[in-house]
């Protein structure tokens, strides 16, 4: 057991947890931040994806020693109160998705992947969410919403 | 998750309810026009072909609630569940069109059996199709009582008063009017109806045929939509259940001592159930890792390529589901007769939420399970009789469910927890790890099809023997103008007869219609190209007695600019038809494959569907290219491997679901049909898949394959 800083959504913890528990569980089950799935614990479907110190990490597989000191966005984080962040607001213009389990995760994905290239073509949505899997088939929906939000003032977005 | 108060059943909105309980239900509605709606339901209703509980239900039974508050609030109460396929949205949209009401104010409750009228389950894509009818029928009735009860407060003729909004006018004196909240305030009016109501005609839609924002979308895109895992009651722990490593092995010897003694654990054994308890998922997946066991030895030695010999051995008896004038008299008059065998592997459901519930046991000692669920009313009974209880002692409540595809009408996983929270004393939850997942799916069964079909010189098809091993009787049955056929069904994915399967098979997304109409529209396809026709020309010729399909046909045709060719046109397109839940579909795909390495990279498909009236188009059109790319899985990669009772594949890493790099371009066309009623939207597309882009593949490149999936391996040997 030790002591783990880490600010989550702007708000500074300090978490007296084993180092080597995953932040996807300490997340849900310390925070109550249920927002971030579980899908499959492997680093292989991208549900349970955060945003930590600006890239986009799979929760399942990152232990907590990783995020001590750094700054973790979840999908609670991205809205300013009512307001969506721009891929938000593109997932609920575009229809991108269906059952929405996947959802948090690829919106964390897209928010990560404009951060870090604003402008992307379509080839470049896909390619950089491809480690995201989707079983409704909200692929085109999502692209574009991805697409849209990367055309939308910036006014959100991962802190 | 949403507070109940005097006024309405639910708050502003939708959602679900966990607050109140039935009497709370009866109190709420003690007051306002409760419609109680029993309408005798169609055949596939009364028995159906997937009865998980095997319950017996009295019928007609009731099957919609719609409740009017004093504050003119409408509440639908149905026993559906939002799997992502939108009946949240859709299904208020067909009550707020019968009732004259804003969109606004209708509220849903959806999956809960304390508050919903029994349903058996959301599967089949029934749920606009059967229980729509039934619901616009208990609105229009709810119209009708308010407007009856209008003339008397109004003093004027019924036939002389309009609804708008919930305000009922009298047309001849706008000055006199009453909103449905002012009829019912203070009363308690119940009505129980069977029979026909007075519908309101297509033509007059306002409501269904639009597509209003999706009612989920806020509560998905900012993580507070609540699913099954995420509800946590005070105290709850998380169950990890030891496991078999292969299906029918026996448990030798356990040792739990090494779990036991971390910090917060706790080793509950339930019967045939032993399970490790910690309030954290992490640290209970940890001890779980120290429980030591032994199993004794599998029974089964099938692994993926033995079971189609394995199936043609010991499926049941056949039974003729179609039969016409005879097949080998049909046989004498063809130039051409092509005989194929079919084969298509099990595939998985592998929804992106693996199954989830949390138990609890409240102080009066009734059992609640949150649940994901596609079928929270037999899971009740299911509940209740693993526990021994009452039904009434035990409450399903069905929050948001992370994909189902016919997966989650086993819910193995709500009795697990509701054991375990019984013998824990304490909430309970379990939510399987993507291994459970893949060990105890029930498959789309692994299937065998054989078909040997004849043309004649006219190029008509003359004679069709059809025989399907495994999947079942959905879409086995051809229509196409055959005078002499004779379709024969062996076993089926709703039952595992003779122990044909190693494990648990199941319903999934149109079961058993993706391999029959593989199958098929592969054959029709070879018999077009014996009789030296292009595909889309030969089959308009073979449907002459089906305007309704040749009018999908044309439609996908038009859309796509087909121009005919013979068979291979080296172009890569390919065409499929298929009837499913009532709808008809014509798909057409073009591909592109590397004849170096057999890969299949599918570049465009064209949907067309008649699906009647379509009640929220972009809700249809969703599930439409839904439909396609989750087709793409079975059709190129998803092919469950085993061996010995052990599931080989136990997470995505080896199991491949379609991904953004495989999703073409895909346009889709809704025919406009207002006379035909609404049909099914969640499943009818993706039967077309396997076989359009089969047929495109034989077409680019001359490659016929003939098992599924098609995977880059079964292209290259099937290249000449």
């Amino acid at each position: 057991m030790r002591s783990i800083s880490v600010t989550v959504n702007g708000v500074p913890h300090q978490l007296a947890v084993e180092e080597d528990r995953r932040l996807l569980w300490v997340l849900r089950d310390d925070l109550g931040l249920t927002g971030t799935k579980f899908g499959c614990g492997v680093s292989a479907c991208g549900s349970c994806t955060v945003i930590v110190d600006g890239k986009a990490v799979h929760s399942c597989v990152t232990t907590m020693k990783a995020v001590d000191g750094k700054h973790v966005t979840t999908i609670e984080g991205l809205a300013n109160g009512d307001h969506l962040s721009p891929v938000q607001q593109g997932f609920v213009d575009h229809l991108g998705f269906q059952c929405g389990y996947c959802t948090p995760g690829m919106i964390m994905g897209g928010t990560a992947l404009l951060a870090n290239n604003p402008k992307p073509t379509r080839e470049e949505i896909v390619k950089g969410m491809e480690g995201h899997l989707c079983r409704c088939g909200a692929h085109a929906g999502i692209i574009d919403a991805i697409a849209a939000a990367s055309h939308a003032p910036s006014t959100g977005g991962a802190k | 998750m949403k507070k109940v108060n005097e006024e309405m059943i639910v708050p502003e909105g939708w959602g679900f309810v966990d607050t109140v309980d039935r009497r709370d239900f009866l109190k709420l509605t003690s007051s306002g026009l409760l419609v109680i709606f029993a309408l005798t339901p169609p055949e596939g209703m009364l028995r159906p072909v997937w009865n998980p509980a095997g319950i017996q239900r009295p019928s007609p039974d009731f099957n919609a609630f719609v409740h009017i508050g004093a504050n003119g609030r409408v509440t639908v109460l149905v026993g559906k569940v939002e799997l992502g396929q939108g009946v949240m949205t859709s299904l208020p949209q067909l009550a707020a069109e019968e009732l004259h009401v804003s969109l606004a104010s209708v509220d849903v409750v959806l999956g809960d059996t304390d508050l919903c009228p029994f349903d058996m389950g959301t599967f089949g894509s029934l749920s606009v199709r059967t229980l729509g009818p039934v619901l616009r029928a208990a609105a229009a009735e709810a119209r009708t009582v308010l407007v009856q009860m209008a003339a008397e407060k109004l003093g004027a003729n019924a036939a002389d008063l309009e609804v708008k909004d919930g305000v009922i006018t009298l047309q001849t004196d706008r000055s006199k009017h009453v909103t449905y909240g002012e009829l019912t305030a203070g009363k308690r009016i119940e009505r129980r109806i069977e029979g026909k109501a007075a519908l309101e005609a297509v033509a007059n839609f306002k409501i269904v045929g639009t597509s209003p924002p999706r009612r989920d979308a806020i509560d998905k895109v900012t993580g507070r939509a609540k699913y099954a895992g995420d509800i946590v009651p005070p105290g709850a722990l998380h169950a990890r259940i030891v496991r078999a490593p292969a299906h029918g092995v026996q448990l030798t010897a356990v040792d739990t001592k090494a779990a036991e003694a971390v910090p917060g654990v706790r080793v509950i054994r339930d019967g045939e159930i032993i399970a490790v308890l910690h309030e954290h998922r992490d640290e209970a997946d940890r001890a779980l890792r120290l429980v030591k066991t032994t199993f004794g030895p599998a029974p089964s030695t099938l692994d993926e390529r033995t079971i189609f010999a394995h199936l043609e051995q010991s499926a049941p008896e056949g039974r003729a589901v179609a039969e016409g004038g005879n097949v080998a008299d049909g046989e004498k008059s063809a130039v051409q007769v092509v005989e194929q065998k079919y084969l298509k592997g099990y595939v998985a459901h592998a929804p992106m939420e693996t199954h989830s519930a949390v138990a609890a046991v409240g102080s009066d000692g009734r059992v609640t399970v949150w649940a994901s669920t596609q079928t929270p009313f037999p899971l009740q009974t299911q509940v209740a009789r693993a526990l021994k209880l009452p039904t009434e002692k035990v409450r399903i409540i069905t929050p948001y469910v992370g994909g189902g595809f016919g997966g989650k009408s086993a819910s193995q996983q709500a009795i697990e927890a509701a054991r375990l929270a019984v013998a824990a004393g304490k909430p309970v939850r379990v939510v399987w790890d993507r291994t459970e997942e893949f060990f105890f799916d029930t498959f789309d069964p692994a299937a065998v099809i054989k078909i040997r079909a004849g043309v004649d010189s006219a190029k008509k098809i003359v004679s069709w023997n059809y025989e399907v091993i495994g999947a079942g009787e959905r879409g086995s049955q051809q229509f196409y103008d055959v005078a002499n056929h004779r379709t024969v069904v062996r076993g089926g994915w709703n039952a595992n007869t003779n122990g044909m399967h190693p494990f648990g098979i199941g319903p999934w997304r149109a079961p058993g219609a993706n391999a029959n109409t593989f199958a098929r529209e592969v054959h029709i396809d070879m018999l077009a190209q014996k009789a030296g026709m292009d595909p889309v020309g030969f089959r308009q010729l073979n449907l002459t007695k089906n305007a309704r399909m040749q009018r999908v046909l044309q439609a996908a045709a038009d859309k796509f600019g087909w121009q005919p060719q013979q068979l291979p046109s080296k172009r890569g397109f390919g065409v499929a038809l298929g009837d499913d839940a009532g709808t008809y579909v014509a798909t057409i795909a073009q591909v592109k494959v590397d004849p170096a390495t057999g890969a299949v990279q599918v570049v465009r498909v064209v949907c067309a569907q008649d699906m009647g009236v379509v009640v929220n188009p972009d809700g249809a059109m969703q599930q439409l290219e839904g439909c396609i790319t989750m087709g793409l899985g079975y059709t190129l990669a998803e092919e469950v491997r085993f061996k010995d009772g052990v599931v080989l594949d136990k997470n995505f890493p080896t199991y491949h679901l379609p991904r953004f790099s495989w999703v073409p371009r895909i346009e889709g066309v809704l025919l406009n049909s207002p006379d035909l009623p609404a049909q099914g939207g969640g499943e009818p597309a993706i039967v077309t898949v396997g076989a359009a882009v089969a047929n495109a593949v034989y077409d680019a490149i001359g490659a016929r394959v003939v098992q599924l999936p098609l995977t880059p391996a079964r292209v290259k040997a099937a290249m000449v």
